[in-house]
């Protein structure tokens, strides 16, 4: 079987993820690159005796290295194997989109283009003649589109065409002034019998172009000599007949002009009105309105953690029944007391306590994606860039921040999308101010047990943005101190609303959910049976026997329930996990907090959710006995007082990350020496921060 | 001091006569088609004109108003 690996490249927004969505609709295997990285993706899938393989790469506007993001693209262009390029646009802006077109055909690898979004285009009245088109450019273009799957049998059969056959020539041609110089350079070349793998006419552009690679492979060559005095005189004449200072813009203006023949060729737009608002004109002028603007959104941001309360909270009352429901039916078919707490006690409530946070989640990464992938989020990070740098930070950095509810570890990623070293660190720094949707679970429960359930959403809603507050504030304080500088410039696209497409959410939501149950299956499942061995053991014989005595003799329920119970509370004092509490118990009172809440904020290192396990362990061993049926969320408002759950809450808020978020912030953030100083930078906010508040809440 | 796009007036055609700016931000402006020549349209601004939206070609570029500074624009003429 052959194999073909594509590179697929693109401007942001034209649509490259939906468009690998339908080409591999029969998909054998999505994955991600190496572990975490979500930088490039690969989706592979056959195709009569082919195995195709399509890497997703992150959108660029040009083959330039301004973001890591556009860096990742170009390195991969330019130094990796493949065998050809599927260049994918966006058939209603085709003139911004054919620019890095030209970039790419100036690779001289074997491509095509996918002119995506044809069905858009035919509604906005642009007729294209795709095949005038590949005769013209010299490579294949074919009209798709990826929402209603036309055209994709035909580029996938044009896909293993242009492997087949050997590679045509280019004829991207430049303006006159330069192919003179091109041909001037190529013919010292020619001249010399100069030996490369590149064509002389490559050779030629990239010198003309400042490509500094090229440069590079040149400057140790015996020709340099004489090519150098002709290379600056054509470099002279060729800015001299522009009357521009700048090659990048020389190129980008011979670009535009070649693309500018291509289109009056070949695309036709019929009855355009001018003076007609188009769909997107009309929601800017409510949703970006200078006034409303904001309030909107903070409005719908409301909405959101509002819908997560009151439509997640339908079904947590099943998942829960059923639960306690597995929990007694399990326990009844196990005798052996040890093995019996250990499923019961241990596995089953560790990793439901986990389930049961699985509505709220999927509502939550519905209406980020949601965010995403109509166009909304940019418009937020216009509204936001002027009081964002205020405080220092940068309106993209919004991008990350908003991704940083969802999962910290993509938003780490996303950072990336900020070119400045030191608003991209100052980014970084501030994502976990941005409560994950691990940490929702916990939120959840102490809000549930110590709020009315009216006022549930909007104290959500005001734990997660005074969160954000927070992190603003603290941005505005490291970029005094630690990350002073020059800001980013702001220079970001707008794209055109587009109605989310069902089946790409259904896929992202599903894929997310899908990861948080299986770390509830693997990873939690094995810390909440760690957690229950270390609160279980060492076993104290002398105490369980001397209170069982004492529990046979005493009379009454009553007197037997409450010995038990000291029994119960006994035991836990002296395991493995009661000692550690007790240990960093000193650390933790001045807050309010007992033993165990300082351990159940320990194991959120690790994850998170592990949190709401190791509550759901350690509350249901040491509880009342005669409560059995009782929830954990009762359990909690029993055990703890108001003001320790308020400073509980607010630790939960602003301490490190979780163990993976963590290891790729150093991966992100470049070194070790960062995730120490996160470290304290986070927990010195978060214990002055939670001690503030739990003094506050005690008046209460 | 010469016109930018802080000084359009909305939803009126201008063309970009120079940037004023040379390096990351040119490249990045460039990648935009923001060019020398280029026609565009100032849409809107948010609160105290922190930020600009302009309309270069098809497509909709939010600005900041120090990056709105360094673009020279000179009146479109219609002809």
């Amino acid at each position: 079987m052959k194999q073909i690996k594509i590179a697929l490249v693109g401007q942001p927004n034209v649509g490259k993820s939906m468009l690998t969505n339908a080409i591999g609709d029969t998909t054998l295997h999505v994955g991600n690159f190496s572990g975490v990285t979500v930088e490039k993706k690969e989706i592979s899938f056959k195709y009569k005796d082919y195995k195709i393989s399509i890497v997703d790469l992150p959108g660029t506007y040009m083959l330039t290295n301004y973001s890591i993001e556009e860096k990742v693209t170009s390195d991969f262009l330019q130094n990796e194997e493949y065998d050809l390029i599927l260049n994918v646009v966006d058939s209603t802006n085709l003139e911004r989109n054919l620019q890095l077109t030209s970039e790419l055909l100036n690779l001289e690898k074997k491509m095509l283009i996918a002119l995506n979004m044809s069905d858009e285009a035919k509604k906005e009245n642009i007729e294209i003649n795709a095949n005038y088109m590949t005769e013209l450019l010299g490579v294949s273009a074919v009209q798709v589109s990826a929402v209603s799957k036309e055209g994709i049998e035909k580029l996938v059969h044009n896909i293993v065409q242009t492997y087949e056959n050997p590679k045509k020539e280019t004829k991207l041609i430049f303006s006159e002034a330069i192919e003179e110089e091109i041909l001037n350079i190529v013919t010292h070349l020619n001249d010399n019998k100069f030996e490369s793998e590149l064509s002389y006419r490559k050779i030629a552009i990239n010198l003309i172009s400042e490509d500094k690679k090229t440069y590079r492979m040149l400057l140790d060559e015996p020709i340099w000599i004489t090519l150098q005095p002709l290379l600056l005189e054509s470099i002279k004449h060729i800015k001299m007949h522009h009357d521009e200072e700048a090659m990048i813009d020389i190129f980008a203006d011979e670009f535009m002009a070649f693309n500018n023949g291509i289109l009056a060729e070949t695309v036709k737009v019929k009855n355009i009105n001018p003076a007609k608002l188009t769909r997107t004109q009309k929601i800017d002028n409510v949703l970006i309105h200078p006034f409303f603007g904001i309030p909107i959104f903070l409005f719908l941001m409301w909405g959101l953690f509002q819908l997560t309360f009151e439509i997640g909270s339908i079904p947590m009352d099943w998942i829960d029944g059923f639960f306690g429901w597995l929990g007694n039916s399990v326990g009844e078919s196990i005798s052996n007391d040890d093995i019996r707490s250990l499923v019961v006690d241990g596995l089953i409530a560790g990793v439901g306590a986990v389930i049961l946070f699985v509505p709220n989640i999927i509502i939550l990464f519905v209406g980020i994606a949601l965010l995403e992938s109509t166009g909304y989020m940019s418009r937020v990070a216009y509204l936001l860039d002027g009081f964002f740098h205020k405080f220092g930070l940068h309106g993209q950095s919004f991008i990350p921040l908003v991704t940083g509810f969802g999962c910290s570890i993509p938003a780490y990623m996303s950072a990336r999308i900020l070119k400045n070293d030191k608003d991209r660190l100052l980014t970084l720094f501030i994502i976990g101010f941005m409560s994950c949707g691990a940490r929702l679970p916990v939120y959840v429960l102490f809000v549930g047990a110590f709020f009315s359930s009216e006022s549930s959403g909007t104290i959500l809603f005001v734990i997660y943005i005074s969160g954000a507050i927070l992190g603003i504030i603290m941005a505005k304080v490291l970029k005094m101190t630690a990350f002073k500088g020059e800001s980013e410039p702001f220079v970001m696209e707008m794209p055109k609303y587009r109605l989310p497409s069902v089946v790409l959410i259904w896929h992202t939501v599903k894929s997310k959910t899908w990861m948080y149950l299986k770390k509830a299956g693997t990873f939690i499942a094995a810390a909440s049976i760690l957690i229950w061995f270390l609160s279980n053991y060492p076993h104290n014989d002398i105490v369980s026997s001397e209170y069982e005595s004492k529990i046979e003799l005493a009379k009454g329920e009553d007197s037997k329930n409450s010995l038990s119970n000291e029994l119960n509370q006994k035991l836990l004092e002296n395991s493995y996990l009661g000692q550690v509490g007790k240990f960093i118990e000193p650390i933790f009172s001045p807050l309010g907090m007992d033993w165990k809440m300082a351990v159940a904020l320990q194991t959120g290192l690790a994850a998170k959710e592990v949190v709401v396990s190791t509550l759901g362990v350690l509350y249901s061993l040491g509880g009342d006995v005669n409560e059995e049926d009782s929830s954990l969320i009762e359990r909690l408002h029993e055990h703890i007082p108001f003001a320790s759950a308020v400073a509980f809450i607010i630790i939960m808020m602003i301490y490190l990350p979780c163990l993976a978020a963590t290891v790729v912030f150093s991966k992100e953030a470049g070194g070790l020496k960062y995730t120490a100083y996160l470290f304290l930078f986070t927990t010195f906010v978060a214990y002055s921060c939670a001690f503030i508040g739990y003094h506050i809440a005690l008046n209460f | 001091m010469s016109q930018r796009i802080i000084d359009c007036v909305k939803n009126k055609s201008y063309i970009i006569k120079k940037l004023h700016t040379t390096g990351a931000l040119r490249q990045r402006l460039v990648s935009f088609g923001i060019l020398k020549g280029v026609e565009i349209k100032y849409l809107s601004s948010t609160n105290l004109n922190a930020t600009y939206e302009i309309k270069v070609g098809k497509m909709n570029i939010a600005l900041r108003q120090e990056e709105a500074r360094k673009i020279e624009v000179e009146e479109y003429e219609a002809n």
